[in-house]
Parts: structure tokens; C-alpha cells; sequence
């Protein structure tokens, strides 16, 4: 009776460290110049070595610049240390490192399902909370923060406390224009930021196994927005159709069909969620869990702190509400479909006036693929900036920002205060609606 | 690592669920690849008015002097939420302090408290007023708060206790199970031999 989650818990527990603890093997870890460095560095002075440095892989995507004909400077001030000091620590460790111009190069949790580095089964953490976004694939993937980042390359394990198990199961067929980030949307509206804290929560129900993989990774990408240790879905056929070929993925693929909630298993917390009910959705506040459906108003009871940051009254409307810019990028919403399915909507069509529109591709790899199928072209015709791959404007790490207390509706994942600059106000919301609000100069319906 | 035992301070509320990591620490704050250098930056976009010029913003909490030298902060539900950037830790301990009560925290910040001697106490409920703007004494392995006349307990899992009791290393207490890892892993080689690169 075990879940899908206790099978990869109880396959790498190395040993019951008491109290809810156990020491947990670790098959994956992936670095990012953020926080890579500082974690190479502090393991270096205590001189200590990286375990097994095949099993890690490092990538350059939250300061690297994305203007087109970037090096190693950025915009940000010192930005350029962070990369300069990552390479080094990784050359010195021997870790694989994809470097700015490297043509793998791209957001962690992009590239890591392109280069079947995440696999079913397996489990892999990076000092990045998004890491969840790779749970997609039926690994137990999870964020740490760097002292764990140190102490998983030095012992090849963590220390970790079992999180609680939750079902999150969505029913149904999802109505047009209707996306995965909505799904996870309509789950943090419904049920808080806070929801799924200390919970491995599972994706399951016929609405989940019909999304593809793309949409699957955009599901996981936010259980952290919900507290949850990690998501989860169990693999199937498109998983493994993914996963095949890819250039760290095993040859034949190994048999991994036992990876899947029993029949019985228990669960300590369960939700069913109608996904025919789902509608898009934006967020209006300035936590995640402020969403709501974008027919819908801001809540009469809203959150008065969030409602002057954001510019805003409890009962105004959110469609029709004037945008300056339109963010279309990260490791939620910026894959090869995501940009497909913008593309189809702005196709000869123009961006508003005043408007500043982007688009960053997740990866060089969906760089290229869009590129291959003109989708530059279309973005660039209709006024959209095109960028190289990285994490860009989905956070301010001190340099490139959007225009002062501008309103920005973004792929994202997070509108907290700040986090795309001083003072900006961030709605996120499917690219599908970033696309049609661009336009539209108002956030829009697709 | 300091050894965390007990602490009587004085708390500063901060009474808002969902504080984040940007909050705590922005990006831009992260100046250096070194863990140093960001009590500075410590909720820098409530505590100055102007970020740049580093103008206070005389309305917040940390600005305000009674409450100079405080070693807890006090907060609502999902403290920590947000990036795990763990120089959201790395500053509230380099400003001074050893302990944030909150009504629940987020995972990863949580873990990156432990891994650095501050104490996270998860109360599970709204904290009581007395609690807030109070001396109180904090005993770890009695794991009690004392306020006034009163004593609240507040639960702890084992394995964070002892570290943060001891000051432990995590990584020198895993290291002692060197022939447990090295006997799970030649296992698995055999079982999984895919795994390895
Ligand atoms: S794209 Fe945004 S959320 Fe994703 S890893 Fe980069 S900064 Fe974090």
C-alpha cells in the first residue's frame, strides 16, 4: 500500500536517524551561480571534497545577462563574480558545468529534463525552490538551501525529515484556454499559500495524466508556492516517449513501471478538484495564493498591505486593467509549448502601444527549436522582444528591471513585493493571457 | 556552529503571514558570492525608504529603537516562504538574531535555520499577544517559552533539537555513517547501475 513517494523514500533511506528523520541517498544535484558558488566555496575552505562529481551539474541562468551577444557581464553590479566564480569552483570540483554560451545552457529545471538528467525514481536537489518542477517525472526532486547543497556533495546523502503525504486529484477535462498554470493557480486560491506545507503532494486524476510533459513540469513548478516539500506525478508512456535519447537518460530506458501509488495507499491529506470548473486565472496580491479567476474581482476581504502595494481596491475588476509590460519567461511557462501556444495568439498582430513585451526562452535548446520554427519571427514581428535563455525578469537580482512602478503581467511564479524589481506589481498568469494582454494593453482573456 | 541552549530577549513583532525570502533579503542585497556582509541588506525593502540612499523608514519595526537589540522576531504563518536563498538566514542572524517564533515556516527556510543555529519555533497557532514586545525566556531542551507567570511549550523534531543544542555539524554527524553510505551505495551500483554517470 505504499504511495509512489514512499517507495523513493523507503529505495533511499540509508538509515532511520530517529525522530521523523532519516538519512536519504542522493542520485542527482544540480547548482545554479546564485547559490553554487557560495556552496562550492564554503566546501573547498572546509576542505572538504565533492563525493561523486559526475552525479552534479551546474548551469549559468539567474545573473547571466539575456541580452542578445551577452558574455559574462551583467547589468547587475558584481554580477559578473557569481559567474566567474562559479566556473572556477566547478572546474576545480569537476563538476559539469553549462556555461553561458554553452549550447545546453538554460534554466536548471529546463535543462535538466532536456538532458534527461532527472529520471522516475530518482532523487535530485538543487539550492533552488523550483526544483519541484522536475517531481514531473516521478523523481522525489526538492530545494534545499546551500549548507544542505554542502553537505549532499560531501556525503552523497541528506539528512531529511519525512514529509507528510498529500493527494491533490483533478477530475475531468479542462475547458479551451484553460492551462496547468490555472490549475495550480485555482489549488493555491482555493486553498492558501500555506496549503500543502510539509506535505510531498501528488498530482493525479485524468486532468493530470492528459496534460504533457511540458504542462506536468509547469503543474510541479509551484508546489512551493503552496509550502509543499515537493510535488509529484507518477510517470507513464509520455514520460518515458520523453525521456528517450536524451543525453543523460539510460539506454535502454531501465524498467520503471512499479513506480506508482498503490491502490490502497493512504494518503495523510486528500483534494479533489473539479477540473472542468478551472477557469484562467490571475493573481491580484502579492502572494501566489492571491489568484483568483480572471472574470472575477478582487476579493471584498483582501489583504490591505497587498492591495497598496499592488495599486488596487477590494471589488475592482482585473480584466481591463491596464499593463505596461508583458513577461513571457521562466522555469513555470517558457518551454517550447508555452511559447507555441503565445505565438499562435499574437500571430500578425502588435503589441500595444506603450507596452513593453518579452520573451525568454527557457533554454538555448528552446531557443532554437522556436527559432527552427519562426516562432522569433512571429514575437519580433508583433513587438515582442526576443532574448537568450535564462531566468531574466522573473526576479531582480539588482540589475536589469522593468520601469518604475510598472504593472507587469507575467508567466511566473511568484508576485511577491519586489521580486521583479523595486516597486513592481506583478500579476502572474498563463502565458496564453500574458500573450492576449499584451496586446490588448489590459489584462485580457486569450 | 553556536550551540543554542537558552535565550532570554526581548521580541520584535513582525506580525505578517507569508514574509518571504525576498522580503527578508532582495537579490540585490546579495552582494558576494560569501555568506557575509547582509545584515545590511535585512529587510531592506520595508526598512528604508529609499533602498539606495538607505533612508529608514521610521514606520518599521526594525527602525524602531525600543526594540534595539532584540534577538527574536516574532511573525505569522508560512515565515520563510518564497526563494531558498539561505542569506535570508545568514542576515537575520548576522543583524542579531538567534530565534524567529512564527505560526508555521516554510520548509526550506526552516531547514537553512537549523543548519544555522537559529532556533525556528513553530507555534501552530496565532501567538499569543503577551508574546509579542516581551522579555520571555526560551529553553530549548525543556523546549519552553517562558512570559511573565506563564510557560508555553512548542514542539521541535528530535534531530533539529540536537543539532541546534550541540551546535552540531551536519556534515561531520553524517560523515560518522561513512560505512553505512559506502555499503548502500556498493548495493546500489549492482541494483541501479544506471544511476551512476
Ligand atoms: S526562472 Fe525564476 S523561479 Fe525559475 S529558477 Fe529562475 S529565478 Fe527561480
Amino acid at each position: 500500500m505504499p504511495s509512489l513517494f514512499d517507495k523513493i523514500w523507503d529505495a533511499h533511506c540509508i538509515a532511520d536517524l530517529g525522530g521523523g528523520t532519516a538519512l536519504i541517498a542522493i542520485d542527482r544535484i544540480f547548482l545554479h551561480e546564485r547559490t553554487g558558488a557560495a556552496a562550492l566555496k564554503s566546501l573547498a575552505e572546509a576542505s572538504r571534497a565533492v563525493v561523486d562529481p559526475s552525479r552534479v551539474f551546474a548551469v549559468m541562468d539567474h545573473i547571466v545577462d539575456t541580452r542578445p551577444g551577452r558574455g559574462d557581464g551583467t547589468l547587475m553590479k558584481g554580477g559578473e563574480a557569481f559567474i566567474t566564480e562559479t566556473r572556477a569552483a566547478c572546474h576545480a570540483a569537476g563538476i559539469t558545468l553549462f556555461d553561458v554560451n554553452d549550447p545546453n545552457q538554460g534554466i536548471t529545471h529546463v535543462i535538466s529534463p532536456e538532458l534527461g538528467i532527472v529520471l522516475p525514481g530518482l532523487t535530485l536537489i538543487a539550492p533552488d525552490s523550483h526544483t519541484c518542477t522536475q517531481g514531473a517525472f516521478g523523481a522525489l526532486a526538492w530545494g534545499i538551501g546551500s549548507s544542505e547543497a554542502e553537505h549532499a556533495m560531501a556525503t552523497g546523502t541528506l539528512r531529511v525529515a519525512k514529509p507528510k503525504t498529500m493527494r491533490v486529484t483533478f477530475s475531468g477535462a479542462l475547458k479551451k484556454g484553460v492551462t496547468a498554470k490555472d490549475m495550480i493557480l485555482r489549488l493555491l486560491a482555493d486553498y492558501g499559500a500555506g496549503g500543502g506545507a510539509g506535505h510531498i503532494v501528488e498530482f493525479t486524476g485524468d486532468a493530470v495524466t492528459a496534460l504533457d510533459m511540458e504542462a506536468r513540469m509547469t503543474l510541479c513548478n509551484m508546489a512551493t508556492e503552496f509550502a509543499a516539500f515537493s510535488g509529484i506525478i507518477a510517470p507513464d508512456e509520455k514520460t518515458y516517449a520523453y525521456l528517450k535519447g536524451r543525453r543523460y537518460a539510460p539506454d535502454p530506458l531501465p524498467d520503471w513501471s512499479s513506480l506508482a501509488t498503490d491502490p490502497d495507499a493512504v494518503f495523510d491529506h486528500e483534494i479533489a478538484i473539479d477540473a472542468s470548473s478551472i477557469k484562467p486565472m490571475v493573481s491580484w496580491g502579492t502572494s501566489p495564493g492571491e489568484s483568483v479567476p480572471l472574470s472575477a474581482r478582487v476579493p471584498q476581504e483582501a489583504n490591505a498591505k497587498a492591495l497598496v502595494y499592488m495599486g488596487l481596491e477590494s471589488g475592482q475588476s482585473l480584466e481591463g486593467l491596464r499593463i505596461d509590460v508583458a513577461f513571457i519567461g521562466s522555469c513555470t511557462n517558457s518551454r517550447l509549448s508555452d511559447l507555441r501556444r503565445a505565438a499562435d495568439l499574437v500571430k500578425g498582430q502588435h503589441v500595444a502601444p506603450g507596452v513593453l513585451a518579452l520573451v525568454v526562452p527557457g533554454s538555448s535548446a528552446v531557443k532554437r527549436a522556436a527559432e527552427a520554427e519562426g516562432l522569433d519571427q512571429i514575437f519580433t514581428g508583433a513587438g515582442f522582444q526576443w532574448r537568450e535563455s535564462g531566468c531574466s525578469l522573473c526576479f531582480y537580482a539588482g540589475g536589469e528591471s522593468f520601469p518604475a512602478g510598472s504593472r507587469v503581467i507575467s508567466s511566473t511564479n511568484r508576485n511577491f513585493e519586489g521580486r521583479q524589481g523595486p516597486g513592481i506589481r506583478t500579476h502572474i498568469a498563463s502565458p496564453e493571457v500574458v500573450a492576449a494582454s499584451a496586446l490588448a494593453g489590459r489584462i485580457t482573456a486569450p | 556552529m553556536m550551540p543554542f541552549t537558552t535565550l532570554t530577549s526581548l521580541t520584535m513583532p513582525l506580525i505578517r503571514d507569508n514574509v518571504d525570502t525576498d522580503a527578508i533579503i532582495p537579490s540585490r542585497e546579495m552582494k558576494s558570492t560569501g555568506k557575509t556582509g547582509l545584515a545590511d541588506g535585512l529587510f531592506a525593502p520595508w526598512r528604508y525608504l529609499d533602498a539606495a540612499a538607505r533612508t529608514p523608514d521610521p514606520d518599521f519595526v526594525l527602525n524602531d529603537p525600543t526594540y534595539s537589540g532584540a534577538q527574536i522576531l516574532i511573525s505569522g504563518e508560512n515565515f520563510g516562504c518564497g526563494s531558498s536563498r539561505e542569506h535570508a538566514v545568514w542576515a537575520l542572524a548576522e543583524y542579531g538574531f538567534r530565534c524567529v517564533i512564527a505560526e508555521s515556516f516554510a520548509p526550506i527556510f526552516r531547514n537553512n535555520c537549523v543548519r544555522n543555529g537559529l532556533l525556528p519555533i513553530g507555534l501552530a497557532r496565532a501567538v499569543p499577544d503577551e508574546l509579542k514586545s516581551a522579555i520571555i525566556t526560551i529553553d530549548l531542551a525543556a523546549q519552553s517559552i517562558q512570559f511573565g507567570e506563564q510557560l508555553l511549550s512548542f514542539e521541535i523534531d528530535e534531530e533539529a533539537k540536537n543539532m541546534l543544542l550541540e551546535g552540531m555539524d551536519a556534515i561531520d554527524l553524517t560523515l560518522k555513517q561513512k560505512d553505512a553510505i559506502q555499503n548502500w551505495q556498493s548495493n546500489d551500483r549492482s541494483n541501479r547501475p544506471w544511476v551512476y554517470l
